[in-house]
């Protein structure tokens, strides 16, 4: 189990104050607990380099992060798509 | 990575800290492989430019680097694109849109809808296509031929007077099988018109050379030729030379709905015939009445 502990030990320069606003914004989801899941271990890495390496204010983070939902979102009913045949 | 780090992020060697940095980022955001979900060439796109980025970064590397003391190779790399394969697969799903349901219902019900009415609609069959060979009478006269498809199927058809290479016949209903009650194809068949050795056509006239002899060029009277549409009775007019030509008019291509009928041409040709001492004795000894020159129309320039 991903505890909050765990991450902040794992991402230098997080802090669980960071965690709780980025989860009341949405941006990161927590299992009752709280708790994460790997996909959320990765998720953090990506909004820590996309707001640190390529510098994105606080203002685009959620947005390029709700595109990136969409587009994902996409790409697996897609995905399913292919995989099924049409209906009768 | 072998390639320059100062090319792969567009920089002159003395670049300042903070244009490498300006320029990374730009290039960074640009080819994120979790921004690029789908797109090899931006990840390793992503890879150069991390991997220069860490080096000029670094003002001990990049001062080695510059004085030729290490290359670009054997930089340390991050591996990126960590969130795209979580995000691809089905746990995926946990950050899709907050109202729950997928934002794309409404657009795959259409897209699944437009394909069952695909599905069911009645289609009409493939069109077909074919070669035919017409013998150049049949093309002129018009004819019914018979035509055995690959499928074993025997297609009667109908030539039409006048058809010429390169048209096409349409015979409706006689390609692919239609589904879902949908009409069957056409049979589109290609003609191909074969030469004559002794006709040629001129439009919806048909030439042809007509030998004659030196009496009947000479004399004229009636005499029987040979055509496509059988045995005719022409007669010569009297002192033919060769290249006259005769019209037998409506006796070219047959006439096809509005289009009438065409004409044959005879080009006529006097044939000496083989030796006949008889002939020669009467040329030697005849004095002809005017001595006109037949080469006098050939005037060159001295």
């Amino acid at each position: 189990m991903i505890t909050p502990d765990i991450l902040v030990a794992r991402f230098p320069g997080l802090e669980l104050g960071q965690l709780q606003e980025w989860i009341a914004e949405g941006m990161l989801r927590a299992e009752p607990g709280p708790s994460f899941t790997e996909i959320d271990v990765a998720r953090i890495a990506l909004i820590m380099e996309l707001r640190d390496e390529l510098a994105l204010d606080d203002a685009a983070l959620p947005v390029v992060l709700s595109l990136l939902d969409q587009l994902y979102a996409l790409r697996r009913e897609l995905a399913t798509l292919r995989c099924t045949p049409p209906p009768p | 990575m072998a390639d320059d780090p100062y090319g792969i992020l567009g920089l002159k060697r003395d670049a300042s800290a903070d244009a490498i940095k300006a320029a990374y980022r730009k290039l960074a955001r640009k080819h994120h492989p979790d921004l690029n979900p789908g797109k090899p060439e931006a990840e390793a796109r992503f890879k150069a430019v991390s991997a220069a980025h860490d080096l000029l970064s670094d003002p001990d590397k990049r001062g080695r680097f510059d004085r030729g003391e290490i290359d670009a190779e054997g930089q340390e790399q991050r591996p990126p694109g960590g969130y795209r394969r979580h995000a691809d697969a089905a746990q995926g799903a946990r950050y899709d849109g907050q109202s729950g349901g997928s934002p794309f219902d409404d657009l795959f019900a259409d897209m699944f809808e437009a394909r069952r009415r695909a599905e069911s609609a009645p289609r009409p069959g493939q069109d077909e296509s074919y070669r035919l060979d017409v013998s150049f009478i049949d093309a002129m006269l018009g004819t019914t031929t018979p035509m055995r498809l690959p499928d074993g199927r025997s297609l009667s058809v109908r030539i039409p007077p006048g058809i010429t290479t390169g048209q096409v016949l349409r015979l409706r209903g006689q390609g692919g099988p239609g589904r879902n009650g949908g009409a069957a194809g056409d049979a589109l068949i290609g003609i191909t018109v074969q030469e004559h050795p002794l006709l040629r056509r001129e439009g919806r006239n048909i030439a042809m050379e007509l030998p004659v002899s030196l009496r009947e060029a000479v004399l004229g009277g009636p005499v029987e030729v040979p055509t496509p549409s059988g045995r005719l009775r022409v007669t010569l007019p009297a002192h033919s030379d060769s290249g006259r030509q005769i019209r037998l008019r409506g006796k070219g291509v047959a006439a096809h709905g509005a289009e009438p009928a065409g004409d044959l041409l005879l080009t006529l040709k006097v044939v000496i015939g083989p030796a006949d001492a008889a002939l020669d004795a009467f040329l030697r000894d005849w004095s002809p009445a005017t001595m006109e020159d037949p080469r006098a129309a050939l005037d060159f320039p001295a």
